[in-house]
């Protein structure tokens, strides 16, 4: 099962139909095998494994260094960069081991989209934002490009803010609006997988409603793995919750069973706010 | 005394005694203030004093004919164009070389090359290499570019040695400029599936252009001005031909200043001359900072993040 590296990346058909076809029989989107990474000495995640379903919100929480931001920086092979960091396990996503050797992290990305902690648009205008991402993936044609930003900049509910003004650039927008472009950056190369590494910890509460709303819409379309601090976000919007502590996956499962009734001693603490 | 009153002149010594180490205070900021601002008066002062000099003894001589025409009668008459051209020249060669190969090696630097302690010696060698006298690189111009090289005195070797001189300021600036964009650029760009050089060529270069721009404009105004570097590899005292190739011999407005002060024979027309050459060379090099200030204000003014 060794994918061939696409040095040219293949045309991409629009996936906005067609992504319920991709989940298997038992809807699993993404599989965790035996997830281990380690930074030089520091062991930072432990044997985690589990499955992230199709279509649906998966929230991961835990305290402050349990390891959240380094587990959803797997998912895309980000981590990658950082030249310290050793990976050990698998993560299969459409029957392919992403950190297999062949596998290009280019390619990945493009399939697994990210929106950061701290809103990251680059210093481009609001239209360049999107039509960068595109033209790195070999898209030329400009009538396209132009179709695709309009329709992730609609997707991600900015539309109406932004129409009169494509060409400002992306710092003239406020945070809350800065991310949602940024989630327009990442849903214009079309992914199939969100990655949400803390979206609203840098927002006021009206900027983060408008994306946890934007969030629940996604979900028809997208799989969205969130990584969050706050523990109403992961039951208000999540459909499955993973509690990490000191790098080990305590407890997955559904959201509603995991806040209301929780298996674990240590998930029950956490969650009724007696550590972290 | 009764309780009540040493109570009261207590809590008035002490009152006093805060009063006065607050003015005591205050005493110490005024004077370090005025310390401070006279050194700033100070420094102004000899920088105007150098300015209007050179303004004071060069007008005299500057016109349109001084600027544009030939010098003639053993340079006691006549204008500086020869020497005018031969600094725009040299500096626009040492731009043409340095410019390229400081940008790619910076952009190696910082991009490609790592942490390690290879890459930190390589840094403070570059840095170490911009406080090198500038005469040093004159001699090894003379060595490599004129005798080895086979150039000769020339407007080409001039033109690579100043480049190797401002090689060093490119590269340290540029450095800057890429080290001044927020990592979060390159992540988001490795977020949409970018390759490294697409990030660098798409993002982190248009975004650090403006500071790469104002240390190339700080370097032509460094090789513009130098005189020790092209004084054995480029510059003639007088040639009563422009230069018809890179091959031919210049002259250079500082060493044409040198030359008339140190060698001329009529210093009576020729001093007023070297004046106004001086400041010929002084506006150039004052509009060219002030280019470079103009691009850095614009950019900051765009600049959000």
């Amino acid at each position: 099962m060794v994918k061939v590296a696409n040095i040219n990346p293949p045309k991409i058909i629009s996936t906005s139909l067609n992504t319920t076809s991709k989940c298997n029989k038992n809807n699993t989107r993404i599989k965790i095998e035996k997830l281990n990474v380690s930074f030089s000495k520091n062991h930072v995640l432990k044997n985690v494994t589990f499955n992230i379903k199709c279509n649906s919100i998966t929230a991961i929480i835990g305290p402050s260094g349990c390891g959240k931001s380094t587990f959803i920086r797997c998912l895309n092979r980000m981590n990658d960069i950082i030249p310290s960091a050793q990976i050990t396990g698998k993560i299969i996503l459409d029957d392919i081991d992403i950190y297999d050797p062949n596998y290009e992290p280019y390619e990945l990305r493009k399939k697994v989209g990210m929106v950061f902690q701290k809103p990251n648009p680059f210093p481009k205008s609001i239209i360049e934002n999107l039509a960068f991402g595109l033209r790195i993936h070999g898209i030329k044609d400009k009538r396209e490009i132009e179709k695709r930003v309009v329709s992730a900049i609609k997707s991600a509910a900015l539309w109406d803010e932004v129409k009169d003004r494509l060409h400002d650039s992306a710092f003239s927008l406020s945070g809350g609006q800065q991310q949602r472009l940024c989630i327009a950056r990442a849903l214009a190369i079309e992914p199939e997988v969100i990655l949400f590494d803390e979206p609203c910890s840098a927002l006021d509460p009206i900027s983060t409603a408008k994306i946890e709303d934007l969030m629940i819409n996604l979900k028809q379309k997208y799989t969205i793995i969130i990584v969050t601090h706050n523990l109403q976000q992961a039951a208000r919007i999540s459909d499955y919750t993973g509690f990490l502590y000191l790098g080990k996956l305590i407890e997955f499962g559904e959201t509603t069973k995991l806040f209301t009734a929780p298996k674990e001693k240590l998930t029950e603490n956490y969650i009724t706010g007696r550590f972290g | 005394m009764s309780m009540e009153t040493r109570a009261m002149s207590q809590a008035l010594n002490t009152s006093l005694n805060i009063k006065s180490h607050v003015n005591h205070r205050k005493l110490i900021q005024k004077i370090g203030i005025s310390i401070l601002f006279l050194s700033l008066i100070i420094t102004i002062f000899f920088l105007f004093i150098i300015v209007i000099f050179i303004a004071v003894r060069g007008t005299g001589v500057l016109n349109i004919e001084f600027l544009t025409a030939m010098p003639r009668k053993a340079m006691t008459q006549g204008g500086i164009l020869p020497a005018i051209l031969g600094t725009f020249y040299l500096s626009l060669g040492a731009v043409i070389f340095a410019l390229p190969l400081g940008i790619l090696t910076a952009i190696y630097l910082n991009e490609y090359a790592g942490a390690n302690q290879l890459v930190r010696i390589i840094k403070m060698g570059i840095n170490n290499l911009a406080g090198v006298p500038s005469i040093v690189f004159g001699l090894f111009g003379l060595a490599i570019f004129v005798k080895f090289f086979g150039f000769g005195v020339s407007l080409l070797s001039g033109s690579l040695t100043l480049a190797i001189m401002i090689l060093p300021v490119i590269i340290s600036t540029t450095v800057e400029a890429l080290k001044s964009i927020p990592d979060s650029f390159r992540e988001a760009g490795y977020g949409i599936g970018a390759t490294k050089w697409q990030i660098v060529r798409g993002i982190i270069l248009p975004a650090a252009l403006p500071g790469i721009l104002t240390g190339t404009i700080l370097g032509i105004g460094r090789a513009a001005g130098e005189t020790a570097p092209i004084l054995f590899t480029a510059v003639t005292f007088f040639s009563r031909k422009l230069p018809k190739s890179i091959l031919s011999e210049v002259q250079a407005l500082p060493y044409h200043i040198y030359a008339l002060v140190t060698e001329g024979t009529h210093p009576k027309e020729q001093i007023p001359i070297a004046y106004g050459s001086a400041l010929v060379l002084l506006l150039l090099v004052l509009g060219l900072d002030l280019i470079a200030i103009i691009i850095r204000t614009r950019a900051r003014k765009k600049k959000l993040w």
